[in-house]
């Protein structure tokens, strides 16, 4: 186009960049503000500066419990991901088109469907009178009625669910990067199926591997409706955390803290992993 | 190309089965003749759904989600599509850190944002607004709509858009006529899944909807927290039909994979 090209791409994009500066840096800047403000019973919000927020969030237990449950479950969620969504992808890659067509609406359609649908599924399932209780107690694997409602395992089984889309997604974007040729290649010179797996596919897909993992990871972490709805009240993660701070204790200040450490935490572990998957595998990326 | 063995079919199948099980079991359960919960079902019944009709706080519901998706998603592609054009033609100071700017509601954990929006929104004033949906939803939802766009960009051939300047024709013109239909496609793809983003999204509203204004997700989500009753099965299992609907819909358009894969690689 015509115009001034050092003019031009602020005029472009200056509507997008206010409204950003105005709704993303500025509610930003105000919340971790906030996070050093006072709070009381009775006097509220308090606009006097105090540390007391933060160092009640790092020096209580309570605090540590909640965090550390956050850690936990999804790091356990990233794992099973992994463990389910690669050969899952691997196997997808392999398939017809027409039924890989049919099969990724399976796989990736539900990531289209309301978080809270899918999770009532779960709801529904899960419970001592649910059917996965049913199913285990016909088969003889359990004695007594199980209830996943309410239990770390639950939420972890159901956030599963939510997220390993995003880890078949990353891994079939690597898988389809790779030549055929030098799968084929290697069962030419006599190499078995998993050989070729372990020493010719896996080694290429692994930047995949780790950047779906980040995104699982980073979701998993953040999760709210699915660990409010299968953990409930009692069973707290950060992010259900911070909700009841808002919304009941009405402790914004404290929310605030927690908010910013979630905040903090993932932006850390997002940039630094990007960073490290890029150095480490700079030529896969050409 | 060699194909899946059966013990590669039985692990596809199981997979399968996870990934269907609650969604079908949301839908057997909303067909339920009973006043209760009840799997297996003895018999079907449309009696919930006809149920829905009489909860005109979800309908009410429904019809501001439809709007507040639609409203959101167009003024986030109307600010994505010159962005997008900046950033995709344009090397500029700062360029980089635009980027990131428009992409990090990625990254920020949606808690984060609502309570950032909570905070905001009860200092000037919009706080239980429509309006306030509506803001928060753009934010939300323009990263979406910018990674379509902006993949489209890069692949036009600039010299059709010399050709149309060198015969006369003015820049809006040439965008109009020569430049938007190019991107078409990455602008429709955008701005379909930031209808489908901001219409699901539910994190971040449950901070900043008031009784009166909320969404669909939102309120779903706070009637399941105290209660589970065939209600809600049947209202979810309309929104997973309509969603499978959508979701074919979109497959013959676009196909589903070029949705998100096209949207996976920044």
């Amino acid at each position: 186009m015509t115009t001034n090209p050092k003019l031009a791409p602020l005029l472009l994009s200056g509507p997008a960049l206010l409204v950003f500066i105005g709704l993303v840096l500025a509610p930003l800047v105000m919340t971790a503000l906030l996070s050093f403000y006072d709070w009381g019973q009775y006097k509220g919000i308090v606009a006097e500066f105090t540390i007391k927020n933060w160092h009640e969030v790092i020096t209580d237990e309570y605090y540590y419990e909640i965090f550390g449950r956050t850690l936990r479950i999804a790091l356990f969620v990233t794992a099973i991901s992994v463990v389910i969504g690669v050969p899952e992808a691997y196997i997808l890659n392999r398939m017809s088109p027409q039924w890989r067509g049919v099969f990724l609406l399976v796989v990736i359609g539900p990531l289209l469907i309301s978080v809270v649908a899918r999770t009532l599924g779960w709801a529904l399932l899960f419970g001592s009178t649910g059917l996965i209780s049913q199913a285990l107690l016909t088969l003889g694997a359990v004695r007594e009625p199980i209830d996943l409602m309410f239990t770390e395992s639950g939420v972890v089984i159901a956030l599963t669910h939510v997220l390993v889309p995003f880890m078949v997604l990353a891994v079939m974007a690597a898988l389809q990067r790779l030549n055929p040729d030098v799968e084929n290649a290697a069962m030419s010179l006599g190499a078995s199926g998993f050989t070729v797996w372990r020493r010719v596919i896996l080694p290429q897909i692994v930047p995949g591997i780790l950047s779906g993992s980040v995104i699982v990871f980073a979701l998993a972490a953040s999760a709210f409706a699915t660990p409010a709805i299968i953990g409930g009240r009692r069973l707290k993660v950060a992010a259900t955390l911070a909700y009841d701070e808002f919304l009941n204790t009405l402790n914004w200040p404290l929310g605030a803290a927690i908010a910013m450490i979630l905040l903090g935490a993932l932006v850390a572990i997002i940039v630094g992993s990007n960073r490290l998957i890029e150095r480490r595998y700079a030529q896969v990326f050409e | 190309m060699r194909h899946n063995g059966a013990l590669a079919l039985a692990f596809h199948a199981t997979f399968v089965t996870f990934i269907l099980a609650p969604i079908v079991v949301v839908c057997a359960v909303a067909f339920t003749p009973e006043g209760y919960l009840s799997l297996p079902t003895k018999g079907f019944s449309l009696r919930w759904f006809k149920a829905i009709l009489n909860y005109p706080e979800f309908l009410r519901a429904f019809r501001d989600s439809l709007w507040l998706a639609a409203l959101s998603s167009t003024i986030a592609i109307g600010l994505a599509v010159p962005a997008a054009l900046a950033i995709a033609r344009y090397r500029f100071p700062g360029r980089e850190a635009m980027t990131a700017l428009f992409l990090s509601p990625l990254m920020i954990p949606h808690v984060v944002l609502g309570i950032a929006f909570l905070r905001f929104f009860s200092q000037i004033g919009l706080s239980g607004s429509f309006l306030g949906l509506i803001l928060s939803h753009i934010i939300v939802v323009l990263p979406f709509a910018l990674r379509l766009v902006l993949a489209a960009s890069y692949g036009i051939d600039q010299r059709i858009e010399h050709a149309a300047i060198s015969l006369g024709a003015n820049s809006f013109v040439t965008f109009r006529r020569v430049t938007l239909p190019l991107i078409m496609p990455g602008v429709v793809s955008g701005w379909v899944l930031a209808f489908i983003n901001s219409f699901d999204e539910v994190t971040m509203t449950v901070f900043i909807a008031s009784p009166s204004t909320t969404t669909l997700p939102v309120r779903l989500f706070l009637y399941i927290q105290d209660n589970i009753d065939p209600l809600v099965t049947s209202i979810s299992a309309s929104l997973i039909l309509m969603t499978a609907v959508l979701m074919i819909v979109l497959d013959r358009l676009f196909g589903l994979d070029r949705l998100f894969l096209g949207s996976a690689k920044s």
